[in-house]
């Protein structure tokens, strides 16, 4: 029989759950002789491999990365905590998918870090590739670490453990590096001289090249270069031509069950809609569309390609994207033919998307969404979600009347200004819905006799890069206050019985927010974590509050500090030295607008002059429309 | 192109691929069908599936030479170039190794499985004590053990243990002193299934040693099924791959 390289015994296979996560040769992955290979690449997603299989920007780069010459990119996910208590037992070091390669032999570690509780992560990966932790340990012989994704926009809570840091989308500079990177090991590698000479190409960050120095009240004073020929601001990238880029054709197909199981088709990039707590709104600005014959012709294949039976698309907001109809008619129609589902994400509900949807799932067993994320027209005008009562009403009118009977309603709590009127109004809004359906649907009509309103609420944590960056977070108790007042306002409604109010926990939240505008000395806070066996932090199962708290406190530091203090508009920030192209000043102008309760247009009806202009393309240089809302 | 039929579809599966489970392999079928642009039947309703029966699933960790599904086709061209297409779609670790176009009356691959066929060998350093006596001595005492009237075997499963009666399904037993390995043919049909393990641990458990844990080297050499039988008889087993027929 085939006797294939396996990094793990059959024992250590035969013990653990789900060993497909670790044996690699998935449909489509790459395989590349090792004799025509100068550079190896190892893409990691800090989070388990189901998880980290679903990301549709590792499949970009996995694609970009082997379609170049002498580059071999492989994939590395977080061993499950089964697997890793046996690697840390049998000292094995973390291996890359497809070669079974110890990761610590490659050249290049790429972590993409998608979400703020996903830190301690990134060390249990260092940890287990035998990887020193922080970059300042690490000597020539070692391999470079470099973080990308939305988190790098305030990547100093993480600066000590990464070599680079490449800022924005990952189309653009990734060749430069390696040929640059292939100079410096033709010539004698000499780590130093190596990141000294990336520090100077667009988008990347060096952070042992910059020195913070902070104030007595612990913000900072000073952010600065330690050297001349280091840029004191780094721009991010974008790839400008979205319709002739990177995209894969030939997704890897996994064998077990993941979260994102089918092709996933990006319609476009960034969103018009501005809504000031959202901050991949305001990172990847400007908005961009890919060209929809390309889109139709990239489905097919990819579908041909994987054999998924299911295609979903992505972006921010699928609504706005401008020959959506068009798209979703052609994908309707090829669909059919080969009983491939199409799942509809983010729709805004009018008729155009009930019909559609009407159309590709089962209306009695579907649930539709709304997302009005604050429960008063007041608060919605805060956020600058120009959602109103009346289209979400009208909305559910039409869909009672296509037949759903399930709706889900998604709201923040604690965002800036709320108050206790506004939270009410979660709950009267729940109700009306309700009563609208009474309204619409005549009671011999009525399926279930009843309407399932499930209304769930999150907690507002505030995201550098966004206008809601200078607001306070509220604390554990106001949080979970504001859950049981969100819950008692429910329960007085009369329809409260077709209302079910779900709650995330707050514990979590406050972490992740002391991450999000957490500046260096950070660093040592989440090392530390880990050492104490924090790990799997954004499952909440494993999450220890308490020991990141204690923690906080060993290194002189409070989550208040980070979280519900009031940041004075000229306060330097920890990521400030990043033009994210949205401008301060842009932002400011939303903060102050937002607190007179004071909407701003969409792109499309208005350019707010945010700064991504710059960038020469996009929804910037294309001829406004007004649009009936 | 031909009409409606039903196809038996033989594969192997080896190597890294032992790890994976029986749903993977169900679900990698059903996209490997896509990819090939086999022309499957699917159900009706809401949320329609490919018509698709596998036989008798393989535990995780065992290689096979001989595992098997049936589909239903709209049309079909000729066994080489379903084949040709199907390993196009697929990876080294599966291999489709045959295609057959079933008689009309063919029972369908699960409930048509009446026993496998096994390989089994002891991994390095895993040989039980026991096996380590001479040629002879295992031969005698395995005649004896395939001679007893009854071999009890303590199952444990989901629903806690049982106590059952090995012997009817174990339908033979060789020892290849050579080769250091086993030949089994064991009842795999579902209500009756006998594993490679269970037969060796019930032999050892007897002379008072244990199958130490994961020791066994599995290769499903093949899945059987009845041949046609008259009403009260016993049809011989025969490979479920020559149930069909070349087309």
């Amino acid at each position: 029989m085939n006797h294939e390289k396996l990094a793990l015994s059959e024992d250590i296979l035969m013990q653990i759950e789900k060993p497909a996560r670790y044996i690699g040769k998935e449909y489509n992955s790459v395989v590349k002789d090792l004799k025509d290979v100068d550079v190896r690449f190892a893409m990691c997603f800090p989070d388990v491999y189901e998880i980290g299989m679903s990301h549709l920007g590792i499949q970009i780069l996995y694609d970009m990365f082997n379609g170049m010459d002498g580059v071999w990119c492989e994939r590395v996910y977080s061993p499950w905590l089964d697997l890793d208590a046996i690697m840390r037992r049998d000292h094995i070091p973390l291996f890359a998918l497809e070669s079974q390669d110890p990761v610590k032999d490659f050249d290049f570690l790429g972590i993409t870090i998608q979400y703020e509780m996903c830190y301690t992560n990134i060390l249990q990966v260092l940890d287990l590739a035998q990887i020193p932790l922080l970059s300042k340990d690490r000597t020539d012989s070692d391999v470079i670490v470099i973080g990308g994704g939305p988190c790098t926009y305030n990547p100093e809570p993480i600066a000590d453990f990464f070599d680079v840091f490449y800022i924005g989308e990952g189309e653009t500079r990734y060749q430069e590096l390696i040929d640059l990177y292939r100079k410096h090991k033709k010539a004698g590698f000499h780590r130093d001289a190596f990141l000294r000479e990336v520090s100077h190409v667009p988008g990347m960050y060096v952070p042992s090249l910059y020195e913070v120095t902070y104030k007595e009240d612990g913000t900072i004073q000073s952010f600065l270069p330690r050297f001349a020929d280091v840029p004191a601001k780094i721009l991010k990238e974008v790839e400008m031509d979205l319709s002739n880029t990177y995209y894969p054709m030939k997704p890897l197909v996994p064998y077990v069950k993941i979260t994102q199981d089918r092709v996933v088709l990006e319609i476009q990039r960034g969103c018009i809609r501005g809504c000031r707590f959202c901050q991949a709104g305001q990172l990847y600005r400007p908005v961009r569309e890919r060209d929809v014959e390309k889109l139709k012709e990239y489905a097919m294949t990819m579908l041909k390609n994987t054999g998924h039976e299911e295609i979903t698309l992505s972006s921010l907001s699928s609504s706005d994207y401008s020959k959506l109809p068009e798209l979703i008619d052609y994908l309707i129609e090829e669909c059919a033919k080969q009983h491939v589902n199409i799942s509809l994400p983010s729709l805004r509900i009018d008729a155009f998307s009930l019909d559609v949807m009407s159309k590709v799932q089962d209306v009695k067993k579907s649930s539709l969404t709304f997302a009005p994320e604050a429960g008063s027209q007041r608060l919605r005008n805060v956020i600058n979600k120009g959602l109103t009562e009346e289209v979400i009403l009208h909305g559910a009118h039409l869909a009672f009347e296509g037949g759903w009977t399930r709706v889900k309603l998604y709201f923040m709590l604690g965002q800036p200004t709320e108050t206790e009127e506004d939270i009410r109004g979660i709950a009267e809004l729940c109700n009306k819905i309700a009563a609208e359906f009474f309204d619409t649907v005549p009671k011999e009509k009525r399926v279930n006799g009843r309407v399932q309103i499930v209304a769930s609420t999150s907690f507002f944590v505030p995201k550098p890069f966004t206008p809601f960056q200078w607001a306070p977070q509220c604390t554990k108790e106001q949080f979970v206050e504001k859950a049981y007042f969100t819950r008692k306002c429910i329960s007085e409604q009369l329809n409260q019985k077709s209302i079910k109010y779900n709650w995330h926990e707050a514990d979590a939240s406050v972490m992740e927010g002391v991450l999000a505008r957490g500046d260096r000395r950070l660093c040592e806070v989440i090392r530390k974590v880990y050492e104490k066996g924090c790990f799997y932090d954004a499952w909440s199962e494993y999450y220890k509050h308490q020991t990141w708290l204690d923690t906080m406190a060993e290194c002189g530091l409070t989550p208040e500090f980070y979280t519900s203090r009031q940041r004075s508009l000229d306060e330097i920030f920890p990521w400030d030295f990043i033009d994210a192209g949205v401008t301060k000043e842009f932002l400011k102008r939303e903060w102050c607008k937002a607190q007179a309760e004071t909407i701003s247009e969409n792109c499309k009806l208005k350019c707010q002059g945010c700064g991504a202009a710059r960038f020469g393309g996009g929804i910037c240089f294309e001829a406004r429309n007004v649009e009936n809302e | 192109m031909s009409e409606h039929a039903k196809l038996r579809i033989k594969f192997h599966k080896t190597g890294a691929l032992r790890f994976i489970g029986h749903l993977d392999v169900m679900r990698f079928f059903q996209k490997c069908l896509r990819r090939a642009e086999i022309p499957v039947c699917y159900t009706g309703g809401f949320s329609p599936h490919q018509i698709l029966t596998f036989a008798a699933p393989l535990s995780v960790g065992l290689e096979s030479l001989g595992e098997y599904m049936d589909v239903e086709v709209s049309s079909y061209t000729t066994s080489e170039d379903i084949l040709r297409r199907l390993n196009k779609a697929s990876v080294p670790e599966i291999e489709i190794v045959s295609v057959k176009l079933l008689p009309e009356n063919a029972g369908n691959a699960m409930a048509s499985v009446a026993a496998a066929s096994y390989e089994v060998s002891f991994r390095e350093g895993r040989v039980p004590a026991f096996f380590m006596e001479s040629d002879e001595m295992i031969k005698m005492e395995l005649e004896a053990f395939l001679g007893r009237p009854t071999i009890p075997y303590v199952k444990s499963g989901k629903k806690g243990t049982r106590e059952v009666d090995l012997k009817p399904g174990i339908f033979s037993l060789e020892w290849f002193p050579g080769q250091k390995c086993f030949h089994m043919l064991l009842d795999a049909s579902s209500g009756d299934n006998v594993k490679p393990s269970q037969v060796l641990d019930a032999f050892l458990s007897a002379r008072g040693e244990c199958l130490p844990e994961n020791s066994l080297k599995i290769l499903r050499l093949d899945t059987l099924t009845r041949a046609p039988h008259g009403d009260g008889e016993i049809g011989e087993l025969i490979s479920m791959d020559s149930v069909g027929e070349i087309f």
